[in-house]
């Protein structure tokens, strides 16, 4: 790891001056810079430690109906706060998915929104990589590529977003609040990560100094509650990122869907919100049929980025499984195995039922 | 530049002098205060078997910088016997078979202690097995992790009270 400065930062404005300096990086618990910093991929010449500014722990409900998430609030608090596992279950859910126990005891609500790509010649400094090294070129493209990007991707780089996290928050049209050399401003999540273009090595919109304080829910997005579900592919059952994932919440309208909201995980360099989708459920009963179109819109614009023309199909299939299951209604509590695909479903009419897996061969 | 720090390590205060801001709690537990209980699997955050209580909560110690927890209290393997009275976590681990080699045993233990803490699984050996499941085994152990884990969640938070059990207690 090479050597760096660290200062601890004891105010926003603190914060924000000393990290507007070329070099600087913020540190909250470091679960993911540490480790990029081991490996060389990250190489700050200072670390601006954020987590001891006050206030930015904080869960606090608006008199609206919104809820703002303070910035420090870690990853587990959040998820067994009981305001958010009622009214926001599919970000529960999200969470709980994600990393260990030990790691979400650890990680930030803004580091985990402003965490790394997984693509592993990212993480290999031997090899090309326009994130690491604007114009060094992309030793992903035509190499091992079952994990890559299948939406929005371009020759430059086919790098997907890793957090579960922000999967549900684009679903419910979350905004992230910044702070920053130029003031405060709020940009909804969906704009924040930034395709890779021409550009990959600019990730997300913000500038340097700036500092996220919070992640805001609006008013609307507890109307889902009732019918929300995140599930998520991975290669094992826990401890594991996402091969695919979705969000998916339903506002029911009688026998019917009054509005939908859909995301993917794991398909884009940006959590993947699915608004044409959305747009064929709204007003639709919630059938099968209905279902299987609003999942072939949803991956209408995918095309495979090397090997993993599966992650189409399979993304399809997990956007199916998703909505019958938020269709089903939210569980009481997260199941025992969060997001799993191969947990029971606790809210399936008939629990004898044979679970959709059942027949299925063990080995594809 | 050199950073003066003081940590609570198993209940006493321990003041360091850190020449490097580069030094994990990790390296500073192992290298530094000779408390290698802690081990080093991958210093990644993919192993588990780093896990100590910091500040009371579980997490992974090759991931924490130490600099960043000046002033923190830390529980290692080292400081959860009382005398000879082994922790009831401890004691279900060698009543279980909780383990083979033992080199990821204290990262086990101090993540089960954690769990355990941290409320959610009931006695659910699905619960319990999500719940541990940033504590890898290269020997196997799990089933005896389990178990030992439901063994020592039982002792310490009493059985499971079901309602109708509940009201028999009451009636009797
Ligand atoms: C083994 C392992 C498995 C994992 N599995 C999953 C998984 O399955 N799903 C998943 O979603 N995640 C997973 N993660 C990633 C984990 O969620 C992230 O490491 C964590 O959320 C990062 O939060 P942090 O507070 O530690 O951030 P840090 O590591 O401290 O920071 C991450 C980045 O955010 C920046 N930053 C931090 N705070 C701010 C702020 N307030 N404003 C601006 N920039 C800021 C930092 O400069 C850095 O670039 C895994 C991690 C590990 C190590
Ligand atoms: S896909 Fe993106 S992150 Fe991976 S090597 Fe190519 S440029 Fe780098
Ligand atoms: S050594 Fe810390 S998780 Fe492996
Ligand atoms: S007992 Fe050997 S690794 Fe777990």
């Amino acid at each position: 790891m090479k050597a760096f400065d660290y200062i601890r930062a004891t105010s926003v404005a603190e914060a924000v001056a000393a990290a507007a300096r070329p070099g600087a990086a913020y540190l909250a618990a470091g679960t993911n810079l540490v480790d990029l910093m081991k490996g060389g991929i990250s190489r700050p010449d200072t670390l601006v430690d954020v987590t001891r500014l006050p206030g930015l722990d904080r869960i606090e409900r608006g008199t609206d109906g919104s809820t703002r998430i303070g910035a420090l609030v870690r990853n587990a608090a959040l998820a067994h706060d009981p305001v958010i596992a009622k009214r926001y279950p599919a970000l529960a859910e999200a969470l709980l998915s994600g990393a260990s126990g030990q790691l979400r005891n650890a990680a930030t609500t803004a580091g985990n929104v402003l965490q790394r790509t997984r693509c592993p010649y990212f993480y290999d400094t031997a090899s090309a990589c326009n994130k690491r090294d604007p114009g060094a070129g992309c030793a992903a493209l035509g190499g091992v590529t079952r994990s890559h990007a299948v939406l929005g991707w371009s020759e430059h780089c086919i790098a997907t977003h890793p957090s579960d996290f922000c999967v549900p928050l684009a679903a419910l049209d979350a905004s992230v609040e910044i702070a920053g050399p130029g003031g405060p401003r709020s940009v909804p999540l969906e704009a924040f990560h930034r395709l890779p273009g021409d550009t990959p090595e600019r990730e997300t919109v913000l500038e340097p100094g700036d500092l996220v304080v919070a992640v805001t829910l609006p008013p609307e997005a507890e109307a889902f509650a009732g019918h929300s579900r995140y599930l998520k592919v991975r290669e094992r059952t826990s401890y594991a990122f996402a091969v695919v994932s979705a969000a998916v919440g339903l506002r029911m309208d009688g026998d019917r869907i009054g509005q939908a909201r859909i995301a993917l995980g794991s398909v884009a360099l940006k959590p993947w919100r699915a608004r044409a989708a959305e747009d064929l459920l709204a007003g639709a009963a919630p059938t099968p049929e209905t279902f299987a179109a609003a999942a072939e819109a949803a991956l209408a614009d995918a095309r495979p980025s090397g090997d993993n023309a599966y992650k189409i199909e399979l993304a399809r299939r997990i956007v199916v499984r998703a909505l019958t299951l938020a269709a089903a209604g939210t569980p009481d509590r997260v199941p025992a195995l969060p997001a799993s695909p191969f947990a029971p479903n606790p809210s399936a009419p008939n629990p004898s039922a044979p679970s959709p897996l059942a027949g299925a061969p063990v080995h594809a | 530049m050199s950073f003066p720090i003081t940590l609570t390590v198993n209940g006493t205060r321990r003041s360091v002098v850190l020449e490097d801001a580069r030094v994990t709690l990790l390296d500073l537990l192992r290298e530094r205060l000779d408390l290698t209980g802690a081990k080093k699997g991958c210093d990644r955050g993919q192993c588990g078997a780093c896990t100590i209580l910091l500040d009371g909560v579980r997490v992974n110690a090759c991931l924490a910088l130490a600099v960043s927890h000046d002033g923190a209290s830390i529980t290692t393997i080292e400081g959860l016997a009382v005398g000879e009275a082994l922790h009831p976590v401890q004691a279900a681990f060698l009543e279980h078979d909780g383990f083979q080699c033992g080199f990821c045993t204290p990262g086990q233990i101090l993540s089960a202690v954690g769990l355990i803490q941290e409320g959610q699984t009931g006695g659910d050996p699905e619960r319990v097995r999500e719940g541990m499941s940033g504590n890898l085994c290269r020997c196997g152990a799990y089933a005896g992790i389990t178990e030992a884990v439901l063994t020592a969640h039982a002792a310490l938070t009493g059985p499971d009270v079901l309602p109708g059990r509940q009201l028999a207690e009451d009636a009797a």
